[in-house]
């Protein structure tokens, strides 16, 4: 049986870039599988720009940034399946994949990298009383029928969370001459970014409504309204506040779950704060030779980040093989969040392993003004760092460098707290 | 004299500043924290652009539709009218990234192109 040096599962932004960067590595046998009938995952359908400004120094749109991935598989010759569903992985880096050109493939690979992304909350989730008419979708799924299908889910719209998709929502059907009436967020705050919020709603006088959240769903068949009313700190409706609106379509976007159910039942821990696998400063999960990397290891705002971080997962794989598989884990240090932050990625820092420096990803739980981000080794605060803001909206980011690590030979521990100012 | 209101989106702060226009433009502007803020409050009272991307009917492709979007941002006030002239065309596939799809929209000097690929739809596909 062949044995590819890497087998990426997803084709995305993450799989893609981390693809790209194995090879230019050195990993020579490399194999993306993608479920979708073409590369660039969620990108395909993400028309609006604002992609690229890190990666590329310009604004692209969703497919324009994809593209630039896709050319460069297809110009280093990089294999992938399309229309191709893993169904099984497990630690011995045995990956079962199906399609109905080969059917039922079993693939061997010195490693893997996870790279599957997110989906969303549904309905389900969220504990909406009332009936279950057709109208009711998730952000996503009537991005995907108006950008790519070329139809319109609905023509009056109300829209639950203010995650950027559902904003993204509002101006794309607001453009294609829906009523957009309001937008409610159960939160104090939206998790969208700012742009969004500015570009997608006020350019277009949609109110957004925080505290607020759908009580009752109006419909049969089809959604004929919906009843809003602002809710109280615990999150229950506050009486005499419900308000009716008439609509034929309501989207959710409340907030995305990174899609962990092969890396699950293989066995790989994961962090109940991400919903992703637990991965070292290689973006190595727990299981030796596995990575993972992008929204399938914590959900991200800027697509450049996921390509930044995909980049790393890749040369790690490539730097794997080429030290035959040891992974040298010898002495490993835990990495916290708390006092406001709520997650944070790599959880284990294996010091030994590279001269690098290392790069700490979090999000806090609620908006901080003034505030210090402050780091601890051990018990010693090593780092303390003034931001004007910090919002769960916003991935926050701190570069550890490798001399500060290195002074530390008993380092156990390194947290990050949000100290108020 | 007029106030209008602008959130800044330079940073998450998402500073809220009052522009005073009067008959000769800006009189005053206030409630910016940096000068990012400055400039971005008065480019969005001068001349607000906004780049528009959509999407338009593709003939014979192996995709419905493909999309597009302005070269660069058109006059805000344009954007609607923008919609409303490509809500009409339609292209034949092969389509490339970065083809011409529309020259000068709505009279602003400026191109709408594609941003997609989309495949010319292959009939022997179909034939068995």
């Amino acid at each position: 049986m062949k044995t590819y040096d890497l087998i990426v599962i997803g084709g995305g932004p993450a799989g893609m870039a981390a693809a790209i960067s194995a090879r230019e590595n050195g990993c020579e046998d490399v194999l993306i599988l993608e479920r979708g009938s073409s590369l660039g995952g969620i990108l395909n359908q993400c028309i609006h720009n604002g992609f690229g400004l890190l990666t590329f120094h310009e604004e692209l749109t969703g497919p324009e940034y994809a593209a630039r991935y896709a050319e460069k598989i297809c110009a280093l010759n990089i294999d992938y399946q399309l229309n191709t569903t893993v169904i099984r992985i497990d630690r011995e880096k045995k990956v079962t994949a199906i399609n109905a050109d080969k059917g039922l493939q079993i693939l061997q690979s010195k490693t893997i990298i996870l790279a599957m992304g997110c989906r969303e909350r549904p309905r389900g989730a969220l504990n909406i009383p009332g009936s279950r008419p057709a109208g009711i979708f998730s952000a996503g799924t009537a991005q995907r029928i108006i950008n790519i299908d070329g139809y319109m889910p609905g023509h009056n719209v109300v829209i639950l969370g203010s995650g950027d998709i559902g904003l993204i929502m509002a101006r794309r059907m607001t453009l294609e001459g829906a009523k957009v009436k309001v937008v409610a967020e159960l939160m104090p705050y939206s998790s969208g970014l700012k742009r969004n919020i500015v570009q997608c709603l006020d350019d277009f006088g949609i109110p957004l409504k925080f505290r607020t959240s759908v009580v009752k769903i109006h419909g049969d068949k089809r959604l004929t309204g919906v009843t809003l009313a602002r809710m109280d700190d615990r999150n229950k409706p506050i009486p005499d506040t419900e308000e009716f609106y008439e609509c034929d379509t309501l989207l959710l976007s409340v907030g995305l779950i990174p899609e962990n159910e092969l890396s699950d039942e293989a066995g790989i821990p994961l962090d109940p704060s991400t919903c992703g696998p637990v991965v070292n400063n290689d973006f190595e999960t727990e299981a030796e030779g596995i990575f993972a990397c992008g929204n399938v290891l914590h959900v991200h705002d800027l697509v450049d980040f996921v390509s930044q971080e995909a980049a790393s997962a890749g040369k790690n794989a490539a730097c794997y093989i080429r030290r035959n598989g040891l992974s040298n884990k010898e002495r490993t240090v835990r990495l916290f969040g708390s006092d406001g932050v709520r997650y944070i990625v790599p959880q284990i820092l294996n010091p030994d392993r590279k001269d690098e420096d290392l790069t700490v990803r979090f999000r806090v739980g609620e908006v901080y003004q003034n505030a210090f981000i402050s780091v601890f080794f051990n018990d010693q605060c090593i780092l303390r760092r003034k931001k004007p803001i910090v919002t769960p909206g916003e991935m926050e980011l701190i570069k550890l460098r490798k001399e500060q690590i290195n002074q530390f030979p008993d380092l156990k521990s390194i947290t990050i707290k949000i100290e108020k100012g | 004299m007029e106030i209008r209101y602008i959130t800044c989106i330079c940073c998450p702060f998402g500073c809220q500043i009052e522009v005073a226009v009067g008959s000769g433009g800006i009189q005053s502007i206030s409630g910016y924290t940096c000068n990012r803020g400055l400039n971005f409050a008065a480019n969005e009272v001068n001349h607000p652009e906004r780049m528009v991307t959509t999407t338009v009917r593709v003939i014979g492709g192996m995709q419905p539709q493909v999309s597009v979007k302005t070269r660069k941002g058109i006059p805000k006030s344009e954007v609607f009218r923008c919609m409303e002239e490509l809500k009409s065309v339609e292209v034949h596939a092969p389509v490339r990234i970065g083809d011409l799809i529309r020259e000068n929209i709505c009279g602003t000097g400026i191109d709408v192109i594609a941003t997609k690929d989309v495949q010319q739809i292959n009939f022997q596909n179909f034939s068995d």
